[in-house]
């Protein structure tokens, strides 16, 4: 039996545990500021860096995200939760404690049984949402030739876990329930979650059962640093597990760490002490209590999520479904695009101009719109240029290319490079002039009453202009000319 | 002979102050003569700073008569070496915190400087505040002004010996189990433990977070009322600290206490307290109900559980609150650790005491699996029921009294052989921490020629009523007054 | 009840290097006081729960504004091995 004929005749069982770090200005339990690539311990205070005295205090907008994503999930947001403190020894850990909600005897976390929904192709699928809880970040080590450096800026950064149960059942599943929550996150304001920068970070349990069996011995896989690599990582793992189950031979339950280089897993080196972390309840943070009334104000304050956005570009802006469902496909590309209408009130040609050139500019350069140096009101400005005929379509291209590379605006490169379009009548009868004298044969067929050449001759005083003539005047000037009706 | 500027109590301090009687500098300097003359005897101090004294006096010196300055503008203040003070060594007594500086102050020491107060020194203190007599110190023991063969008590021994000394007029302890009141008891003086919440926490290095709390050290009951009144509230950099308004504790002290119920604890006076101790608790009662209180036994009938209760909470907490002293970015390194591991053991080796290693071991163990049931979550569960108890206790009575520790001050080394003996002195205080109401220690007499102190148990966040009874008793009693031997040789 | 094993796996999760009386010294004291402590077990806790903060207060929380960060001089201040503005310690992970 080949392995494949093994992996066909197994299920695969994958839950996701997905970190996200909240979108807040300050750290879960300290006045540091939140931010990325910062220089080496300039973002610590007693608090984050655990020093003898100092106490936590809970960040409020945390909770809020917290609860937000909670909502989005459809989850049951327990009326009152505690946080634990989870005890083990390492260097990015200053207390060598964690500050957690996580749920252990009758201990509760922030939130729990939500589910999330998704669709590939017809099929809808629905993964359970175990638990929802808040947590603090660790530090960063920089590993160096016989000894380690420590980081503490990251250390107390307001995190929140995401537990999925073990619904899933390919790889293909797994990114697209992540895809999918990261969108439906995006679009609460509870993460910006970039996978690259690990504001969204994602481990996953796989194991393989017969059908209708128990679950069988699972491996966790981490260090998938994006969608596609979870799925590959997963997918490395599966015919892993199938091979060795086909030479009837045990999985280990381990960690596994996915190398994107090799595109293989491989069991982390670090020695699996049987772990105690003699969780207990936190006595410097007091409860919290979440109710109905604190719930209702978060639901109403909930940003508009996918679904509805969409809706609403097919209904107040008028936009076919296919436009507005790839303008909402992530929340950045949705506000830019919102953002630029606001400055440019004609969604249909933002949206054709965003999903045109903008979209393969931007695929061709491996870029997120948040991530390129164009900004909404540079666009609109652009698209204003061309709808008052001061700047040619073609023109308009090449000016977009610039921005989209350099930020600058769109004026000034208009101005820079001279893609004024020439509307002067004068100016342009001057070139019809030339390029009927140039290519008289032409101008016999139009003369003729052969319409199709005109388009020709149109071609050639653009040519003429660099592409700055205004298209309509040139076509009306020639006709004139040539006396074709 | 006229009391020396060392012995008076702060209150006196500013009214000499206000009449120009006296000046911050005379009573710095007068501090500061006392400390030299009888430290090397008593070791009440870790750390002090004669020049930084000397400023501090110096910036209040014109200052302090007008009527507006700060309530302890002038007045020389002592700190527990637990209490985080910016710029100078803060310790806890371990080995394992020797030369830290912290990088800031902790709320007490911010509230203390704004209040005018002149910053002394750090006090000697058991490891991580965990003993009952100060000899887990690192730096070596504490001694009793009143008898320098004893023990003046633990773990604030320092901050206790200091203002029985005559070498700070107040200073600061921290109370877990008992270690405000039992030193203040064994000094003879008064010590307030408030009620968990009534003070900041902030910048105390914790021992056991749920228990652990600030308070004043004081010659007498108006001099702890007014510490109180600076050093409570609030904190926003402390999430259990309490939004309850202070009241002003030092104006509102009436000494009434006609009508009051007082409730006296059976199970603390029970064949396990000193003959000597127990008469002059019960001395206590007869003047209160001489002053008009209804005094009743009553019991809490759960006191007996509270000691194995406390010492498997507390040891529990403390084992992760001391997880951070490993090496890594403050304190102690051992010198000798290739790998992780080793350093973090080598370090926790070489930097905690024989007390800290025991109680890390004990609460590790109490939490870790398999064992959290039997003995951390049954202790948390006894809790309850000890809080329980007092509740009970205060439907009927305003406050309740008692010892403060079954005996008077022991001999240096009589208990550290034995954990267990030791662990007994903490038998009256801990239930009042389990519970977090506040409880004070107010001298009542004297047994065997050794202060002994009235523990005053009241309602959360009263501390009112507690400091107006132990006020009432003090003005019908002088043993207040009385000063150690060694503080009126060195006048 | 409390035998070698366990010390060792105790001094273990708490990072404590023991000499060998240390660890003859603590087997013993541990197993007398924990003993002790079993009184503890006279008590009926059917339906009492754990009292894990005295406070009844809840939903302490702080607004999401930045305050001053440290001065890298003073976090790292007491460190006993830094350089390049990072803490230095033993290696991680383990040479193999």
């Amino acid at each position: 039996m080949t392995i494949a004929d093994t992996a066909a005749r197994f299920e695969t069982v994958i839950g996701l545990e997905v970190h996200v770090q909240l979108s807040t200005a300050t750290k879960m339990f300290c006045g540091c500021a939140v931010a990325f690539a910062a220089p080496p311990n300039t973002l610590t205070c007693p608090v984050c860096l655990g020093l003898p005295g100092s106490l936590p205090v809970l960040n409020r907008r945390a909770v809020e995200l917290g609860l937000r994503a909670a909502l989005v999930l459809g989850c049951q947001i327990e009326p009152e939760s505690q946080f634990h403190r989870k005890n083990y020894y390492y260097p990015d850990l200053p207390k060598n404690y964690q500050i957690s909600q996580y749920q252990y005897a009758d201990h509760p976390p922030l939130a729990t049984a939500g589910v999330l929904v998704f669709e590939v192709g017809e099929t809808v699928h629905r993964i359970g949402i175990r638990r929802v809880h808040l947590e603090e970040d660790t530090g960063k080590l920089v590993h160096g030739e016989g000894r380690s450096f420590v980081d503490y800026n990251r250390c107390g950064t307001p995190l929140m876990e995401v537990v999925t149960e073990p619904d899933l059942r390919s790889p293909e599943e797994a990114r697209l329930c992540l895809a999918r929550l990261r969108v439906l996150l995006q679009y609460a304001g509870v993460t910006t979650g970039r996978m690259e920068e690990g504001t969204l970070r994602c481990d996953a349990n796989l194991s393989l059962r017969l059908p209708g069996t128990a679950h069988g011995i699972r491996t966790e896989v981490k260090n998938m640093n994006s969608l596609r690599s979870v799925e590959r990582a997963l997918r490395f793992e599966q015919a892993r597990q199938a091979a060795l189950l086909a030479r009837g031979e045990a999985v280990v339950q381990e960690t596994r760490h996915w190398d994107e280089h090799r595109q293989v897993t491989f069991a982390s080196r670090e020695k699996e002490e049987a772990q105690d972390y003699r969780y207990f309840p936190e006595p410097d943070l007091v409860p919290l209590r979440v109710d109905e009334a604190w719930i209702a104000r978060i639901r109403a304050d909930l940003p508009e999520l996918p679904e509805a956005r969409r809706r609403r570009y097919v209904e107040a802006y008028g936009l076919p479904e296919h436009d507005a469902g790839l303008l909402t496909a992530t929340r950045p590309m949705a506000d830019f695009f919102e953002e630029t209408v606001r400055h440019f009130p004609q969604p249909k040609v933002v949206s054709n101009w965003l999903l045109g050139d903008v979209a393969a500019y931007l695929n061709a350069a491996g870029l997120e719109i948040e991530e390129a140096p164009l900004a909404p009101a540079a666009l609109a400005e652009l698209l204003a240029l061309i709808d008052a005929g001061t700047l040619s379509g073609r023109s308009a291209k090449e000016a977009l290319e610039e921005m989209l590379r350099t930020g600058r605006g769109a004026g000034e490169i208009v101005r820079e490079r001279g893609l004024v379009q020439i509307s002067d009548e004068a100016q342009l009868r001057a070139v019809v002039d030339e390029v009927i004298a140039d290519h008289p044969a032409a101008a016999g067929d139009v003369r003729a009453g052969k319409g199709r050449a005109i388009a020709f001759l149109v071609g050639q005083v653009m040519q003429k202009t660099r592409g700055r003539a205004n298209p309509g005047l040139v076509n009306r000037l020639l006709r004139e000319r040539l006396g074709a009706g | 002979m006229p009391a020396s500027l060392a012995d008076r109590p702060a209150w006196e301090l500013r009214a000499l102050y206000r009449r120009k009687a006296a000046s911050p500098r005379e009573a710095a300097r007068a501090v500061l003569d006392r400390l030299e003359a009888l430290e090397h005897r008593i070791h009440a101090y870790l750390f002090w700073d004669a020049d930084a004294v000397v400023a501090q006096a110096a910036r209040w010196e014109s200052r302090a008569h007008r009527e507006d300055a700060p309530p302890l503008a002038g007045v020389p203040v002592a700190l527990k070496d637990n209490i985080c003070t910016r710029g100078w060594p803060t310790t806890a007594g371990s080995r394992i915190l020797d030369g830290f500086r912290p990088p800031y102050d902790a709320t007490v020491v911010a509230r203390l400087r704004r209040a005018g107060a002149i910053l002394v020194g750090k006090t000697n203190c058991d490891e991580f505040a965990m003993g009952s007599s100060t000899e887990n110190s690192a730096f070596g023991p504490t001694r009793n002004p009143w008898d320098l063969d004893r023990v003046p008590g633990g773990s604030s021994g320092g901050s206790a010996a200091a203002v029985a000394a005559g070498e700070a007029t107040l200073a600061l302890g921290s109370d877990t189990g008992g270690s405000i009141r039992e030193p203040a008891a064994f000094c003879g003086v008064v010590g307030l433990k408030p009620t968990y919440g009534r003070v900041s926490r902030y910048g105390l290095i914790a021992f056991a977070s749920s228990l652990d709390q600030i308070g004043p050290f004081a010659r007498d009951v108006r001099d702890a009322a007014l510490a109180l009144r600076v050093i409570a509230g609030r904190d926003p950099a402390d999430s259990t600290s309490a939004e309850i308004e202070v009241p002003p504790y030092d104006e509102q002290l009436a000494g009434e206490v006609k009508g009051l119920r007082l409730g006296i604890v059976r199970e603390f006076l029970s064949e396990g307290t000193d003959g000597g101790v127990a008469a002059a608790v019960r001395e206590a009662v007869q003047t209160l109900r001489g002053l008009g209180a209804v005094c009743e036994e009553v019991s809490l009938p759960h006191a007996p559980y509270a000691l194995p209760a406390y010492y498997l909470v507390a040891p529990a907490e403390a084992s992760s609150n001391l997880a951070r002293y490993a090496g890594v970015h403050y304190g102690h390194r051992t010198a000798r650790a290739d790998d992780l591991y080793t350093m973090y053991a080598r370090t926790r080796r070489e930097g905690f005491g024989p007390e800290v290693k025991r109680r890390i071991m004990l609460g590790t163990y109490a939490l870790s699996a398999g064992y959290y049931d039997a003995f951390y979550l049954r202790a948390q569960r006894v809790r309850t029921l000890i809080r329980r108890d007092f509740e009970a206790a205060f439907a009927k009575f305003d406050a309740l009294l008692g010892p403060v520790a079954p005996t008077t001050a022991f001999r240096l080394g009589e208990r550290t052989q034995d954990p267990l003996q030791m662990y007994l002195a903490d038998v009256f205080t801990v239930p009042v921490n389990l519970a977090g109401v506040p409880g004070i220690s107010v001298p009542c007499g004297f047994a065997g020629g050794l202060p002994v102190g009235l523990q005053v148990i009241g309602r959360p966040f009263d501390e009112g009523t507690v400091l107006n009874i132990a006020y009432a008793l003090e003005r019908a009693t002088d043993f207040h007054a009385a000063r150690p031997p060694v503080a009126s040789a060195a006048r | 009840m409390i035998d070698d094993r366990i010390v060792d796996h105790v001094a273990r999760l708490g990072r404590l290097e023991l000499s060998p009386e240390e660890r003859e010294l603590f087997r013993a004291q541990l197993g007398s006081i924990l003993e002790h402590f079993r009184r503890l077990d006279a008590l009926d806790l059917t339906d009492v729960p754990a009292t894990s903060h005295v406070l009844p207060v809840a939903n302490v929380l702080r607004d999401d504004v930045a305050q001053p960060s440290l001065a890298r001089e003073d976090a790292l201040g007491n460190a006993p091995e830094a350089e390049d503005g990072y803490v230095v310690v033993p290696p991680v992970i383990e040479a193999e």
